[in-house]
């Protein structure tokens, strides 16, 4: 294992937080990824009709398969289209 | 492992690597047979061949806690406590020290010893890492096995967007060595977080930036300059201007830590001008949290914020260095620190005398920030050595020069009235009948910098916002 000493100030903690939720969702565009599970396509049609219901922007986006990560130019995609992904990751 | 060192008698280190120590062996065979010898051997745990019982130390924990630095070395103990010790081959040390009146006839006098391996560079390291003894105050963090440290690096925002040298304890251990400083001395209050920088913490943000120890003294003095109040440093790294801290490097320091101060001096590929200028960016990036988008709100910013430092070429110069211009001796090693940005040619292959070179720096000076603006920026002119032999060979000192830029920097207040000249840009309608000088009193820099080739000097812009009431260049010393 490799031990670095911190260059920081040290006032913010050496795990990394998770990135903060968006206290509202207006004017924010959602991806949903399905991840090609069964049926998540119908789950997942229906959560993004009940967001654009709120007027909230939804785009959709779909794993070839659920057996290996999302390739990178989807990952890209996703990154530069939206602003927070909702995905199912089980059946 | 030092309760195996005997409570009274003798113990010697020793290494194969060193021939006094063989030349020694024989001795050594002698002592430990006749009157109880404990070797402990740093290298080959099969040498001496002489001393059956010899002690395996290749993992050196007796002999850092012995604190050898020569081998061999003979140590007497007493009730516990070491009452003597000699190191080397001296016959008449040897029999002083083990009591005994005849050994070693066959030997030489004496023979100097070999540094011993527990304080070679690299070992000793690891060894007050395994000892705990860095003094070393930083937090520790630890990368997973799986996990690349480079990756690991950027995620926590340590980076300025290329690669790291991964601060481990071993390299900052080493990179302290380039100063004398105590780790846990404070440099100062780095802005905008305002959190304490101390010499440990510079320390390791310089191995990420690729300084090697030698560097250390320059990188701290640039921490020190930029930290004086009246450099504004929150401001140079808050504002959406251009500018970023620019490092001037004067005196022997320059040639002694190989800088460059000839062809390419403000471009690539010098390990010390690159990396000490990136350190002090390092510096204020991850201990005083001045990262883009947040408190850096610069615009465009400029590629020197990656690192913008260089040597003054005070070789062959008829002119005083930046330093001893601004108040030190000649002689010592110093930085200057200057609000700047970026690089604006000035290109003259036709000028042969001072008079025509001038007004060329000049015309170039004027158009710095905006045509319409005076007083406006400071400036750091940069000039080349083929620029400066039109000034030597015609007698013109640097405050001549001065004089004669600031003279022929004098703008007809009429020509900055916005809206003259079809800009919109420019001053209030009062300017109109007056003289105006582009720059302040004192803000402007000369110094002489680059290849021999070339009648190509170049001007760094300040801040819009030099001078008294935003930022002053700062000149330290560079202390060891």
């Amino acid at each position: 294992m490799t031990v670095l000493l911190d260059p920081t100030s040290e006032r913010s903690p050496t795990i990394r937080p998770r990135l903060p939720r968006p206290e509202r969702l207006d004017g924010l565009t959602i991806g949903i990824l399905d991840i090609a599970k069964a049926r998540g396509d119908v789950f997942l049609h229906r959560l993004g009709e009940r967001i654009s219901e709120r007027g909230v922007a939804v785009k959709h986006y779909a794993k070839p398969t659920n057996t290996r990560v999302a390739p990178l130019p989807l990952r890209q995609q996703i990154a530069a289209e939206v602003d927070l992904v909702i995905e199912g990751l089980s059946d | 492992m030092a309760d195996d060192l005997p409570q009274n008698g003798l113990v010697a280190v020793v290494k194969r690597d060193c021939p006094t120590c063989v030349l020694a062996a024989p001795v050594l065979g002698d002592l430990a047979r006749n009157v109880g010898l404990t070797v402990y051997t740093q290298d080959d745990p099969s040498f001496p061949e002489t001393v059956p019982g010899r002690i395996d130390d290749t993992g050196l924990d007796v002999s850092h806690r012995l604190k050898i630095e020569i081998v061999p070395t003979l140590i007497r103990f007493a009730a516990g406590r070491e009452v003597a010790r000699t190191y080397g081959w001296d016959r008449g040390e040897w029999q002083r020290l083990t009591g005994i009146a005849e050994f070693g006839r066959d030997l030489p006098d004496a023979r100097p010893g070999c540094g011993a391996r527990n304080v070679e560079p690299g070992v000793i390291e690891r060894l007050k890492i395994r000892f705990n003894e860095t003094g070393l105050s930083s937090r520790r963090i630890e990368i997973g096995e799986d996990e690349d440290e480079q990756e690991a690096m950027f995620a926590r925002g340590w980076s300025d967007g290329l690669p790291l040298v991964p601060p481990t304890e071993e390299r900052v251990l080493r990179m302290l060595d380039g100063t004398a400083r105590d780790p846990q001395e404070v440099v100062g209050q780095v802005p905008p977080a305002l959190a304490a920088a101390t010499v440990e913490k510079i320390a390791i943000n310089a191995v990420m930036a690729g300084c090697k120890p030698e560097y250390l003294p320059v990188v701290l003095a640039a921490v020190e300059a930029v930290l004086e109040e009246s450099f504004a440093m929150h401001g140079v790294l808050a504002t959406t201007m251009f500018v970023g801290p620019v490092v001037i490097v004067n005196g022997p320091v320059r040639r002694g830590i190989g800088m460059n101060a000839k062809g390419n001096a403000l471009g690539q590929s010098n390990r010390a001008n690159a990396a000490i200028g990136r350190a002090l960016q390092l510096v204020i990036r991850n201990i005083g949290e001045g990262r883009p988008q947040e408190v850096d709100r610069a615009t465009l910013g400029n590629p020197g914020k990656l690192t913008y430092c260089f040597a003054e070429d005070e070789e062959g110069s008829s002119w005083e260095p930046l330093s001893v211009e601004r108040g030190l001796k000649p002689g010592q090693s110093a930085v200057t620190v200057f609000a700047g940005y970026g690089l604006q040619g000035i290109v003259d292959q036709k000028s042969r005398d001072p008079e025509s070179l001038a007004k060329s720096f000049a015309g170039s000076l004027k158009a710095l920030s905006n045509v319409k603006h005076a007083p406006s920026c400071d400036a750091l002119l940069v000039v080349c050595p083929e620029h400066h032999r039109t000034f030597k060979n015609a007698g013109w000192s640097k405050a001549r020069l001065y004089e004669e830029l600031y003279r022929l920097c004098e703008i007809p207040g009429g020509e900055l009235v916005a809206g003259a000249r079809g800009i919109a840009e420019g001053g209030p309608q009062s300017l109109d009948g007056k003289i105006v000088n582009k720059f302040r009193p004192g803000g402007l820099m000369i110094v002489r910098a680059g290849g021999d080739a070339g009648m190509f000097s170049g001007i760094i812009a300040g801040w819009s916002a030099g001078g008294p009431r935003g930022s002053l260049p700062v000149t330290k010393e560079v202390r060891n």
